[in-house]
């Protein structure tokens, strides 16, 4: 047991080692104390931004499930007119970067925006009109930007939850609701645990959203530092207090979840059919997000580019699209396939070490990006500065041998979203019982074939989300993509960074809508793979 | 077979050189829209080749630093003095000596020790909604905090380095505790919570949220280019030159220094000389409608349209010098 626990450990650790290295770098600013920032921090920021952020995590915790749960379970299990489109469309706002969101919302719902404008013409006074820039209205953008995560991953439960247990809790007496509840919602936990991680990961890790609100969380604190004080290890020092934190919470929920089993099996289900007002508030619920957090931006996107495009759409954008989605393609099949080998891994040798070691390869994700990028790119340097003489004394006149090379973007990209891959297949395993493990076994499968032909067909739907999410979230990506690109390679979020930099939304409108309308390609795919 | 051997590592090392000459390495936190198009001419005109790599300041000071001797960069663009000074403090830059580039950039817009140099001039003043407020009741930056601007006051966030440089130069002639009171002051005036971005306060004046707002004059600029051209003297808002009878308007510069390692110094210091001559000036300045540092060139039109305006000559240095002490001000004021 002690052996195979340490082999477990073994497998896992060069993989986890693409996020440790990065963190142990981070980590190393404890080496260089910063009283002196440390001072003025906790006296005059730290207070502030620390009630913000537990604000901001209850809030947008709250907030992705109360959307993602019900939307999931609507499409998932229920039948009513619109269903089929409303399944994948809710899907679509993983594709929308939530800087994009937050800039449209406060730009229509602001006191200078159209709608209060409107107001003011035919009232003249809009004072009573709630104010976007508020911690409501970050939370609600949040919320709107990351429910997918939970619903994509809840979803996926339903699916696989059949109907079985649902028609048990009915015959001995549950009511619907008491079977959703009592049954439906704590089965699905695994899952429902992973997409609200991701959500709550990428929340603290925010620099761009929580900026267009003016809010300051914890991650202003670190950025703050960096680039206003100009101290990056008391930047590192915050950033790593950010990691321990996530830490702490994903103990909790490793403590809280115990020994319970999430096992079933999946059985083709008749579906709930919605009945009068239940239909049309089922509709009017998807249709009202799908409109805030897809159509509604999607629409003003289109109208800022009818405004640029003349002068910014040039054939150059065929080149940053193909490098976008050439990175995206090939940074998710790697994370995917890490992520897969992690969850094998983890079963395999189930033991408390090696479910650290594979936590502590999903850490990357609640990093503040840019800090990550120097925590990746400090190692690959000094790498780089020990190859570089050995290379030269052979005749190579160079300066870069690692650095600016796409296998080391890769693998940096790796490092950062190794957790949006590895939730949605760590809990579609959690649905494979022991008991189909010994079947297989049994009938003389070995270890190997079992993870070949018993494993990764059961996995399929993870492995495919996995594959979607983390294709869009790296097309979305902005400061690994900008710290670890070669020479030329622009993408279209470099191209979103170059014009947001300087405050020219209307001219990011056509790289962000281009990667809305590529990230939609893995949706469909999705789609037309997926169980339904 | 010694022989053949040096002689091909003599001819490789050639070619290296040969091809580096032929290539000037730039990181760039000026967006790749600004800057492309000069290079792009000077590739025109030189047959040399300027490869660009973009990203956030922060970043790239993190990454020469970390590259060290090996990094392929010959040139830093910067925006914001305060990001130089930051640089040439952290050793990344080396001095340039260039009379093309001592003549062509005045003083107060370079580094003493002429690591960096400003390319571009980026002044930062008042706007206000004449309909709310007269230009005649504006004067100083320090004038904003009087209690009769109460409510009146739109700001963008302190976050912003525009904003932190531009209270650093307030801290550098005025000290600190007369700077932080003016601030508080500022914060107790303002008539709705702090802006993310200088276009968003411009429309906040114009739509009469609020009467008067400090912003950097390019935002503007964008704003009434993308207008028809009468219906510019129609919009809301108006520009007011700050502290014209004191010590002169608030600028900055988004600027450029070679790198301590540059493995083609010469060519960068070339690519320098010629971004700050007058034929580049206009190119370097008017994409962006800001000044050209440069005082023999005109600024565009609408630019000049402003008026002239006395700039406040303290050397750019205390803006990176005092940015610290600057932030924590704004901090203990509660400035967000």
């Amino acid at each position: 047991m002690r052996l195979s626990s340490l082999r477990g450990m073994g497998y896992a650790a060069p993989i986890a080692l693409l996020t440790i290295i990065p963190l142990l770098v981070v980590l190393s600013s404890f080496l260089h104390p910063q009283p002196e920032v440390w001072a003025h921090l906790s006296e005059y920021v730290l207070p502030d931004v620390i009630k913000n952020t537990l604000i901001l995590i209850v809030g947008v915790g709250l907030g992705v499930l109360l959307l993602g749960v019900p939307l999931a379970w609507l499409t998932a299990v229920c039948e009513f007119p619109g269903r089929l489109f409303f399944s994948w469309a809710l899907m679509l706002p993983l594709a929308m970067p939530a800087y994009v969101l937050a800039f449209v919302q406060v730009g229509l719902l602001d006191f200078t925006g159209p709608v209060q404008t409107l107001i003011r013409e035919l009232t003249g006074d809009s004072s009573w009109f709630p104010r976007i820039r508020s911690t409501g209205g970050v939370i609600m953008v949040l919320s709107l930007a990351f429910y997918p995560y939970v619903y994509l991953l809840a979803r996926n439960a339903f699916l696989t939850q059949g109907k079985r247990a649902l028609e048990a809790a009915q015959m001995l007496g549950l009511s619907r609701a008491q079977g959703f509840w009592q049954v439906a919602l704590p089965m699905a936990r695994p899952w429902l645990i992973g997409g609200l991680t991701l959500a709550l990961m990428e929340t603290l890790a925010d620099f761009g959203t929580v900026s267009i609100f003016n809010f300051d969380t914890f991650t202003t604190a670190i950025y703050k530092s960096w680039f206003a004080l100009f101290n990056l290890p008391a930047a590192s020092q915050l950033a790593s207090i950010l990691v321990l934190f996530v830490l702490v919470l994903v103990a909790l929920e490793y403590w809280a979840r115990g020994a319970r089993l999430y096992h079933g099996r999946i059985v083709a289900a008749e579906r709930i059919r919605l009945q009068g007002a239940y239909r049309w508030l089922a509709i009017a619920l998807c249709s009202t997000v799908l409109l805030i957090a897809f159509i509604i931006p999607l629409i003003q996107l289109l109208l800022w580019v009818k405004t640029i495009w003349q002068d910014d759409f040039d054939a150059r954008y065929i080149g940053f699209t193909l490098r976008s989605m050439l990175i995206s393609l090939f940074a998710a099949l790697i994370v995917a396939a890490f992520a897969l080998l992690l969850v094998f891994i983890q079963r395999r040798f189930a033991s408390t070490g090696t479910r650290w070691v594979v936590r502590l390869a999903t850490l990357g994700y609640a990093v503040p990006g840019s800090v990550l990028a120097v925590g990746v790119f400090l190692p690959i340097a000094w790498l780089d500065n020990l190859l570089i003489p050995i290379a030269n004394s052979m005749g190579f006149a160079t300066f870069q041998i690692l650095k600016g090379s796409v296998a080391v973007m890769l693998l940096a990209l790796a490092a950062r979203f190794m957790a949006v891959a590895f939730q949605p297949m760590e809990s579609a395993m959690q649905r494979i019982s022991r008991n189909q493990e010994d079947a297989a076994r049994s009938l003389g499968l070995s270890q190997r074939q079992l993870l070949w032909r018993l494993h990764l067909p059961l996995l399929r739907g993870g492995v495919l989300t996995a594959v979607l999410m983390c294709f869009v979230d790296v097309m979305k990506e902005m400061p690994i993509t900008l710290m670890t690109r070669p020479f030329g390679w622009d993408t279209l979020a470099v191209r979103v960074f170059e014009m947001t930099s300087e405050g020219m939304w209307a001219n990011a409108a056509l790289p962000s809508l281009m990667i809305v309308i590529t990230g939609l390609i893995p949706v469909v795919l999705l789609v037309l793979k997926s169980e339904d | 077979m010694m022989k053949k051997f040096a002689l091909s590592a003599l001819a490789l090392s050639l070619l290296a050189g040969f091809a580096q000459a032929e290539t000037v390495t730039v990181y760039s936190s000026r967006n790749e829209q600004l800057i492309k198009p000069l290079f792009d001419a000077y590739t025109k005109e030189t047959g040399i080749e300027v490869k660009v790599l973009t990203d956030k300041e922060g970043p790239l000071m993190a990454r020469l630093q970390a590259e060290g001797a090996n990094t392929p960069a010959d040139m830093l663009i910067t925006v914001d003095a305060g990001n130089l000074w930051q640089a040439s403090n952290m050793g990344l830059l080396k001095a340039v000596n260039s009379k093309t580039l001592t003549d062509n950039i005045p003083a107060h817009l370079r580094d003493a020790r002429n690591q960096w140099f400003g390319l571009s001039v980026r002044a930062r003043t008042m706007i206000y909604n004449p309909s709310l407020i007269k230009g005649e009741q504006l004067s100083n930056y320090e004038d904003l905090a009087d209690p009769k601007f109460k409510g009146k006051l739109c700001l963008r966030t302190s976050k912003k380095v525009y904003n932190q440089s531009l209270v650093a130069m307030m801290i550098a002639q005025q000290g600190e505790p007369k700077t932080e009171k003016i601030v508080r002051g500022w914060v107790d005036n303002l008539a709705t919570d702090v802006f993310p971005d200088d276009t968003k306060l411009i429309e906040a004046v114009a739509a009469g949220q609020c009467a008067v707002g400090v912003v950097n004059t390019y935002y503007f600029g964008r704003i009434l280019d993308k207008l028809p051209a009468d219906k510019r003297a129609a919009y809301p808002v108006k520009l007011f030159w700050a502290n014209q009878k004191t010590n002169g308007t608030h600028v900055n510069i988004s600027g450029a220094g070679v790198t301590r390692y540059a493995k083609n110094e010469a060519g960068a210091v070339k690519l320098m000389e010629w971004l700050s001559s007058e034929k580049a000036q206009n190119l370097y300045a008017d994409k962006d409608m800001e000044f050209p540092a440069n005082p023999k060139v005109k600024a565009d039109v609408l630019v000049s349209s402003w008026g002239p305006f006395k700039q406040n000559l303290i050397n750019m240095s205390k803006a990176g010098e005092l940015q610290g002490a600057a932030v924590k001000l704004m901090d203990r004021a509660g400035y967000k």
